[in-house]
């Protein structure tokens, strides 16, 4: 922890204190293994769930998790995420904009890549443009990244690079450490053949099956402990087994079936509260379009039941909004309690009792139709038959745009800001709550802009009450991320996915 | 016999040909195609309508396979949808483990289910045939996830003799890897087999040239292996072919228990992931895999026992 703090306080006029606070606060930290002295060496192999030819080693192309840790083992970006979401320095070793958070600057660290090159304002220039290249739309950080003008964008020196957006975006540096960010050599031209500045180089590369990479011994910020890294590819009941019978040291995204029954040669990692469950209720369509509808639902669920039920305890109750433990999470909102007269009321109001609604559902992800199920019998305790119809697991996410009234969502760890770009803004292109209003997006696009972070958050703060009464998104529960490692490997940190400490093999042990 | 074989041959194309066109409109058929799949929460709707013209997937789908049947003549199997990569090298990555799952548990059931049958068939009805008839019975009844998952809880899990799981492991360096999963395809293969060659075997020890050979006085040990075994394996080698055939296409089940990288996964890969071009090229090679079997084991009890070839 103490060279992040350590790199934090360089960071110049961009304050710290915040960030630190929020990481006591939020109680990420190692997960309680006996604190020994780090060991040097061994083998230590990983497995995640695959995916089969559809997993990539081109850093810039990138959706599962299994590939995202095989990234981060060789390449890096400029900006990492904390344990609450907020933008920490990696390649970058500080950063600072133009007072209107247009025009920013970001000072280079002193990495080599793995051929021996020094990293240089090029070699970012190059990612980026890599990154945007209108002609390869499965490069993921496209649309995030869209306001970036690389026309005047440009290296100020050997150690500072200048980019320059076209529109003032304070959250500019979250969008360095977004999915697919990742910092490639100047003229990188064959995925296949990895260079990066990451803890580790490339051995191997099986898609469908394993990465093998080795320690790379003039990493800046000093060299792994373990020698050669594996990371796998196997389906969660295999990786139980792997890690179960010594033939894996780490299995990621484990169930909380499994970590009730694991036995005592593992230890299940959990980063509380790490990612959301929810019902996303479209506010255009009958009878969602009622804003007492909506408010009956949100206060019909039994959280704490679903929580027992679906996630098997494993996670904590939602209150209606993505993000609980982040940078701008509303603090001061009170827990949404379960008032059925209340919602009764509304419904015999809005003329919905005794009629069917339909929730559409999908085994796309753990515990949705279980979910679905579970909350058509407690929004029938006020008299309205929710109706589960069960869709195409593979198309959910897509499906779910257009069909149904009501539905189930997740989300992975994100940042706030980045949660709203997506799913929240009329232009969103993930927007399942078909929520659209102009007033948002404008408060939302002004609020983006302002550059103190502590007014910036009061006016995100003020969006997110307006989501949480008005909006359709019914955030039920807040999922534990399980990971289970055996008993011989210190250093695993409980955090959130997507961050900078997550899946971070060059800090861990064997003991 | 040659006729018998060309005739089998050339129906074996007709059937390669509707096959392709099933398989092509069965894919087709499923909701999403490979641009979508792909990433399902990342690509915009008009990301993906960029991807979906790059792979082609804007034609028509009659125009599609006309195209991928012309490549296919040509010897070339296609690109994949989703990684770009030559269809060619799929095969080639997931044939290797399910080919060497399949000739080593074909090693061991097949002299075993064959000594096992003899030894029902010539005891009928006996104790040791009904003791026998009850345990590979019950092997068969069982899932064979049932089979998997018991076999991993006791001699990996708690024993610690046996890999759980071929994750992270190497066949070359740790044989052991084959030992569950051969024994969970042995359980599941091993009762249809032996009861064919109960069955032929009963059959052929009733058939009046044995009860013949026996008033002749011909040995017991000759009788059986001269003239009761070539009789008793025709269904055998029919079962035994059909065997082949599931275990070549990869049993998905066994796969996914153990992460064995095979045909069956790649195949499940490429249909969730709409990877049309994908699964045509593994149920080709499938196809005429089974072909081949099938036809191979026709000839061989068309050798073993010529008058079948009357019969075809």
């Amino acid at each position: 922890m103490w060279r992040v703090v350590e790199a934090l306080g360089r960071r110049g006029f961009l304050g710290v204190a915040g960030a630190v606070g929020l990481a006591v606060a939020t109680g990420c930290g190692t997960d309680g293994g006996v604190a020994a002295q780090p060991k040097q060496g061994g083998r230590l192999r990983a497995v995640y769930a695959g995916g089969g030819a559809k997993e990539v080693i081109d850093p810039h192309v990138q959706s599962l998790f299994v590939d995202i840790a095989r990234h981060k083992a060789i390449y890096e970006k400029l900006v990492e995420l904390g344990p609450d979401l907020k933008p920490v320095p990696r390649l970058a070793s500080k950063w600072e904009h133009d007072g209107t958070a247009t025009t920013w600057r970001f000072s280079l660290r002193d990495a080599t890549f793995h051929d021996g090159a020094r990293l240089v304002p090029e070699d970012v220039l190059f990612s980026l443009a890599r990154i945007v290249d209108p002609a390869v739309p499965e490069r993921v950080a496209q649309s995030s990244l869209a306001t970036l003008d690389l026309k005047r964008s440009r290296a100020i020196n050997a150690t500072t690079v200048e980019l320059v957006l076209t529109a003032p975006n304070a959250e500019f540096p979250a969008l360095l450490a977004g999915i697919g960010t990742q910092i490639v050599r100047n003229g990188f031209k064959d995925p296949d053949k990895p260079v990066g500045t990451g803890a580790f180089r490339s051995v191997s590369f099986e898609a469908g099956r394993s990465m093998v990479a080795s320690r790379y011994d003039d990493y800046w910020d000093e060299p792994a402990r373990i020698e050669e890294l594996q990371i796998l590819s196997a389906e969660s009941e295999a990786r139980a087994n792997a890690v179960q019978g010594g033939q894996a040291e780490y299995a990621n995204d484990m169930t909380a079936t499994f970590a009730r029954t694991a036995g005592q040669s593992v230890r299940v990692v959990a980063a509380k509260a790490s990612t959301m469950q929810a019902f996303v209720m479209k506010v255009d369509q009958a009878p969602f379009d009622n804003p007492d509808v909506r408010l009956a639902f949100k206060l019909l669920a039994d959280r704490q039941r679903l929580v027992d039920v679906v996630l098997a305890g494993r996670g904590e109750v939602g209150n209606d909004l993505f993000g609980k433990g982040y940078q701008y999470y509303p603090t001061d909102l009170p827990a949404r309690e379960r008032d059925v007269d209340r919602a009764k009321s509304l419904l015999t109001k809005a003329g919905l009792v005794g009629r069917e609604v339909e929730i559409f559902t999908a085994d796309a992800s753990a515990g949705f139709v279980e979910a679905a199920t579970l909350f058509a019998e407690q929004v029938g305790e006020a008299g309205v038959r929710l109706k589960v119809t069960t869709g195409s697991p593979q198309t959910y996410a897509k499906d779910l745009l257009t069909k149904g009234a009501i539905g189930n969502h997740r989300s992975g760890a994100m940042p706030i800001p980045q949660y709203i770009t997506d799913r929240l803004l009329s232009q969103s292109p993930f927007n399942v709550t078909h929520w659209r209003r102009p007033a948002f997006d404008a408060g939302f696009a002004a609020a983006r802009a302002v550059t103190s972070e502590s007014e910036r958050s009061e006016r995100y703060g003020v969006l997110q009450k307006t989501l949480r009464d008005e909006g359709g998104i019914l955030a039920w529960g807040l999922p534990d991320y399980l990971v289970a490692v055996s008993a011989k490997v210190q250093g695993v940190q409980a955090v959130p996915p997507n961050t900078l400490d997550q899946g971070r093999f060059d800090k861990v042990w064997l003991a | 016999m040659r006729s018998y074989a060309v005739q089998r041959a050339l129906l074996a194309v007709v059937q390669l040909a509707v096959l392709s066109v099933l398989v092509f409109v069965l894919t087709s058929l499923l909701p999403g195609d490979a641009a979508e799949l792909r990433f399902t929460e990342t690509l915009t709707p008009d990301q993906v309508a960029r991807l979906r013209g790059e792979l082609g997937l804007d034609q028509p789908a009659p125009e599609r396979f006309v195209h991928w049947l012309g490549n296919v003549l040509r010897g070339d199997l296609g690109t994949s949808l989703i990684s770009g990569g030559p269809v060619v090298d799929i095969v080639r990555n997931s044939i290797g483990a399910t080919l060497v799952l399949t000739v080593a548990t074909l090693a061991v059931v097949v002299p075993l289910a064959v000594a096992l049958g003899i030894v029902m068939g010539t005891r009928e009805n006996g104790r040791i045939d009904r003791v026998i008839t009850s345990i590979t019975l019950a092997l068969s009844a069982i899932p064979d996830f049932v089979i998997a998952v018991v076999l991993v809880a006791i001699f990996s899990l708690r024993l610690g003799w046996l890999p759980a799981t071929w994750v992270g492991g190497n066949l070359l360096a740790s044989p052991a890897l084959l030992v569950l999963p051969v024994a969970v395809l042995f359980g599941r293969t091993v009762c249809l087999l032996s009861r064919q060659v109960r069955a032929g075997t009963i059959n052929a020890l009733h058939a009046e040239y044995v009860v013949q050979a026996r008033r002749l006085g011909i040995p017991r040990r000759q009788l059986l292996l001269r003239h009761v075994l070539p009789n008793a394996a025709v269904p055998g080698v029919q079962e035994l072919a059909r065997t082949g055939d599931t275990l070549l296409g990869g049993v998905l089940v066994v796969e996914a228990i153990f992460a064995i990288p095979g045909f069956a996964t790649a195949l499940v890969d490429g249909v969730e992931t709409r990877d049309i071009t994908a699964v045509q090229g593994l149920t080709l090679v499938l196809a005429v895999a089974a072909l081949l079997i099938n036809l191979a084991a026709d000839l061989v009890c068309n050798r073993l026992v010529p008058r079948t070839a009357l019969l075809r």
